[in-house]
Formats: C-alpha cells, structure tokens, sequence
C-alpha cells in the first residue's frame, strides 16, 4: 500500500474489550465525518472498522487502532491500521476467502472488510497481524 | 554581469515602447481570438500580464518558474481558466502569450546583443506558454469531472409513481460509481415516500451482462432488507435473449417485460396488503 | 455489567428498539432475553427497531437472523423495521442478505405486516 500524506496525526484506541470496539469505531466514524465522507462511504468504513476490531480482539488477543486522515491527487480518505501481538493468521489467502472461519462468526469478517474498502493489506506471522485499510471520500 | 545588464535593456525596451507594444499585441492576439472576446477585456488582461512581466524582470528575474514571477503566473492561470471555460482552444490560449514574441521581436533584433536578449525573453515566454496549456487542461479535466458528476445525478431520476410505488428509468451503461448513486437516491426514496415498493426500468440499458446483472441484484436485496419490494422492468428480448445465453443468474431478481405490469403488479400488491390489513381489524 | 437493550411487551407483541451503539456483549444479551422472553409471555411476534442503528455488522446480523429462526421455533415471527439505506447497501456489500428475515419501512409498517401475519391464517382456515 502507498504511504499517503496524512492531514492530521493519528489517533489511537487500545482494543482490549467489546466496548473498545465501539470506541474504536466511533473514532473511525468522527474521522470520516470530518473528512467529509459521504454517509455511504461512512457506514462502509465504520463497518469494516467493526468487522476488523472484533477480529483483532478475538483472535489476536486485543491490539491497537490507528486511524488518520490522508489525502492522495486530491483525494480525502481515512486509513486505519489495526494491529495486534497474536500468534498470527497461519493461510492469509484461506482467511479471506468467504465462509471461512476459525470462530464462531459467519467467516465474513475478513474478506467483507475487504470489500467494503477501497485499499486492503493484511501482514501476518507469529509474532502478530497487521491489516491496514484505506476509504477514499467520492 | 551580463544577464542583468541583459534584463536591463529588455527592462528599458519595454518600459519605453510600452503602449505601442500592448496595442499591438492586442491586435495580434484579438485577430487570432477572431472577436470571441471583448476588446475591452482582452485590453485589462493583457495590460495587467505586461506589467507583470516587467515587474518580474526588474526584480530580476528571467525563470518563469521563480519567486519574481508568481504574480505573472497567477494573471496566467486565471487567463488561461477564463478561456477554458469559455471554449476556446488550448492553441489559442497559449498564443495569447506567444503573441508577444512577434511584438517584441523586430524591436529588439537590431543588433546581435539585441537578439541575444530576444532569444532569452522568447525561452521565458515560451515557458510560460507552457503554464498556460498545463493550466488549461487542468480547469478542463474539473469542468470534465463536475460534468461528470452531474451527469450522474441527472441521469438517475427516481419518481414517485403511485402511492406507495416509486421508479427509476435507467438510460446508458450502468458501471458501480452509477450504481451506487442510483441504488441510494432509490433506497432513500422510498424512506422518505414510505413506499413499499420499487420499480427499476431498464428498456434504457442497451446491454446486460454479469457484472449489471449483480448490481441489480444488490439493489433487489438492500431494498428487501429495508422492508421493500424490488423489481426491475423494460427486459426487452434481446436482452432475455443475452441473459439466458449467457447464463447470468437471474434467479433472484423478481422481473416485468414492461413498467406497466410491473405497476399494476405492485398496486394489486399494495390493494391485497391493504384488505388484510382492513380485515385484521375487523 | 453491561447496559441491556429493554425489551417492552404490548399485547402479545415484543418490541426492541435499539438505540444505542452495540456492544457485542448486548448483543448476545438481547438474543438471550429475547427466547426467554417470548416463552415467558407466549407472545406471537417480535418487532425490532434498528432505525437508530448507524451500523450493522455482520455479528449484529447473524444476530437478526438467528433471532428470527429462533423465535419462529419458539412460535413467535419477527420483523426488522426501519432499516437505513447506507446500513442495507453496506450489509449487501458485507456479503449479508438476512434471508429469512421479514423486515418492513417503519415501526407501523412493522406491526402492520405482523397483524396481517397473525390474523391471516386464522382467517383463511
């Protein structure tokens, strides 16, 4: 993924619970607001932040939510970077392929994040994951 | 040195002939504009670019690109936005400014220090020049990409058609950015009709393939899961034809040959869930 | 201990209008309470209101249409009201179609299509 120009420092919220999800998300959502993403867009980003959250939490163990606003040829955007210290996903490419799932989910958080993105990386190995997303504004 | 002694005269040579040399290149570049502008408009701006340029140059510069020229380069970008706008070309944008060679150049050429002077002001304007034309082809690329957008809003008209039934003829190709604007505006519609059901009419679509076929079906779904009936209508033959051979599923979608039938459809729809409803309360 | 989502009983009607921002945690609550509920009060319908909800994911989903298969064991139908327009486009993106579910516009259309529901087949017989 290109390293954007960011408009803003980022913030953080440190995922060690459910409610931090919420949080997480709603610092997602304020970010998107104020960047001026259309409502669509939004519930999208805010929704694959959801997704990825909860993945974090529950099978990397918690983690730490980035978030910044970055711009790209006059493009506005939010990237959101999530990261944990988990024993990693063994098979990425299984992971984000529908239907799968180590869990109790519907196998849809990974591969509906992506989805709803407009910019998907995912680094993992036993010492974490990484999954970093990008939502271009219209 | 020799450059400034050279901006010197240059400086000198325009300041001195300046009125001839304005009115002669108001000539020039308003022959070449062949009228479309008004004379007195052409006048300012072209005045307010001269004293520019001899601003710049006293203050010592010949990069058109430099700090001394940002003032030059702001008249230019503005000059050269009006002309985008107003449909003239990139050609003739740019000679507004190349103009003042031919002015210049018999004034100067007198001698050999004069055509050396001649040749570093014809490579300044040349640059400058240029910043016309990358200024014209950006406010056209924006004037491209509004249209575009407005484009997108116009050809999505959603329309309430009875009570309780709302429509969306589509006309042209339909790609995502489309579709996601259509599916909205008819999404939203029907919140704020509290309309049950929703008809999307495409006898304007000219081909449907699978990528088409998966947008329609997407919009059948979200509406189903707001509490709402989709159908889509206008499936001319050709196009049953190209569905079927294909072998695109369709399965999903509830479809009408026509917009009539699909209204009468949804109003018979409507009429039954309102007897219910009459009853129920009986 | 985590805030519940109130589940209020009108007749033999069970309304949840979620207002606040999901928790998972409230999530699994509200399935639990909403199954005892319904055997505790024979109630034949459930009404969900997610009008006010910004987001559904697809933990929220799953539980919409569990609750559904759940209820409708348990005798009871539930319909979804009031779902927004960006929140349906996002679920269909998600891969999410809440087969099964009945859904309607709006709260009245909600308890309409539940009346219609619980009447009609009494009705027809």
């Amino acid at each position: 993924m290109k390293q954007y120009a960011t408009g803003a420092p980022a913030e953080t919220v440190a995922v060690t619970s459910s409610s931090d999800v919420v949080t997480a998300r709603q610092m997602v959502r304020t970010l998107a607001q104020r960047s001026g993403l259309s409502l669509v867009h939004q519930t999208k980003l805010v929704t694959a932040a959801s997704e990825l959250g909860r993945n974090m939490l529950v099978y990397g163990g918690g983690g730490v939510v980035r978030a910044a606003p970055v711009s790209d040829e006059g493009r506005r955007g939010i990237f959101v970077e999530f990261t944990d210290e988990g024993p990693g996903i063994p098979d990425v490419e299984l992971a984000l392929t529908d239907g799968w799932t180590s869990g109790n989910g519907m196998g849809l958080g990974l591969s509906g994040a992506k989805r709803l993105v407009d910019e998907f990386e995912i680094e993992s190995g036993p010492g974490g994951t990484t999954v970093r997303i990008v939502k271009w504004g219209r | 040195m020799a450059t400034e002694d050279n901006t010197q005269r240059l400086v000198d040579a325009l300041v001195a002939g300046r009125d001839e040399f304005t009115a002669q290149w108001n000539r020039t570049v308003s022959g070449n504009l062949q009228g479309r502008l008004s004379t007195a408009e052409l006048g300012r701006e072209l005045g307010e670019l001269y004293e520019a340029i001899v601003q710049a140059l006293t203050a010592g510069g010949l990069s058109g690109r430099g700090e001394e020229f940002a003032e030059v380069r702001s008249l230019l970008i503005e000059l050269s936005r009006n002309r985008a706008r107003q449909g003239f070309t990139p050609s003739e944008t740019a000679r507004s400014v190349l103009a003042l060679k031919d002015v210049l150049e018999p004034a100067l050429t007198t001698d050999g220090h004069g055509a050396e002077i001649y040749l570093q002001f014809a490579r300044l304007l040349d640059d400058l020049g240029l910043l016309t034309t990358e200024a014209y082809v950006r406010t056209r690329e924006e004037i491209i990409s509004a249209q575009a957008e407005q484009l997108l809003e116009l050809s999505t008209p959603v329309v309430k058609l009875w009570d309780g039934v709302v429509g969306v003829p589509l006309v042209g190709t339909l790609d995502s950015a489309r579709t996601q604007v259509v599916m909205e505006k008819l999404l939203q519609t029907l919140v704020d009709t509290n309309s049950t059901h929703a008809i999307i009419d495409i006898t304007g679509v000219p081909t449907v393939d699978t990528q088409v076929a998966q947008h329609l079906l997407k919009t059948v779904v979200a509406a189903r899961m707001m509490g709402a009936q989709c159908t889509i209508s206008g499936i001319r033959p050709q196009i049953a034809q190209t569905i079927v051979a294909l072998g695109i599923e369709f399965g999903d979608i509830p479809t009408n040959a026509t917009l009539a039938e699909a209204l009468r459809q949804a109003l018979k729809e409507i009429a039954q869930d309102a007897e219910d409803d009459a009853r129920g309360l009986l | 201990m985590t805030d519940r989502v109130p589940v209020l009983k009108i007749g033999d009607i069970l309304l949840v209008s979620i207002q606040t921002d999901l928790e998972d945690q409230m999530v699994m609550d509200l399935q639990d309470d909403l199954s005892h509920r319904i055997v505790e009060t024979n109630a034949k319908g459930v009404v969900i209101d997610i009008s006010a909800l910004e987001i559904v994911d697809s933990f929220v989903g799953r539980m919409l249409a569990t609750n559904a298969s759940i209820s409708r064991i348990l005798g009871a139908e539930t319909i979804v009201v009031g779902m927004r327009p960006a929140v349906a486009m996002t679920l269909v993106e998600l891969g999410l179609s809440l087969k099964g579910v009945r859904t309607a516009l709006n709260l009245e259309r909600g308890l309409r299509l539940l009346r219609r529901l619980t009447a009609a087949p009494a009705d027809r017989a």
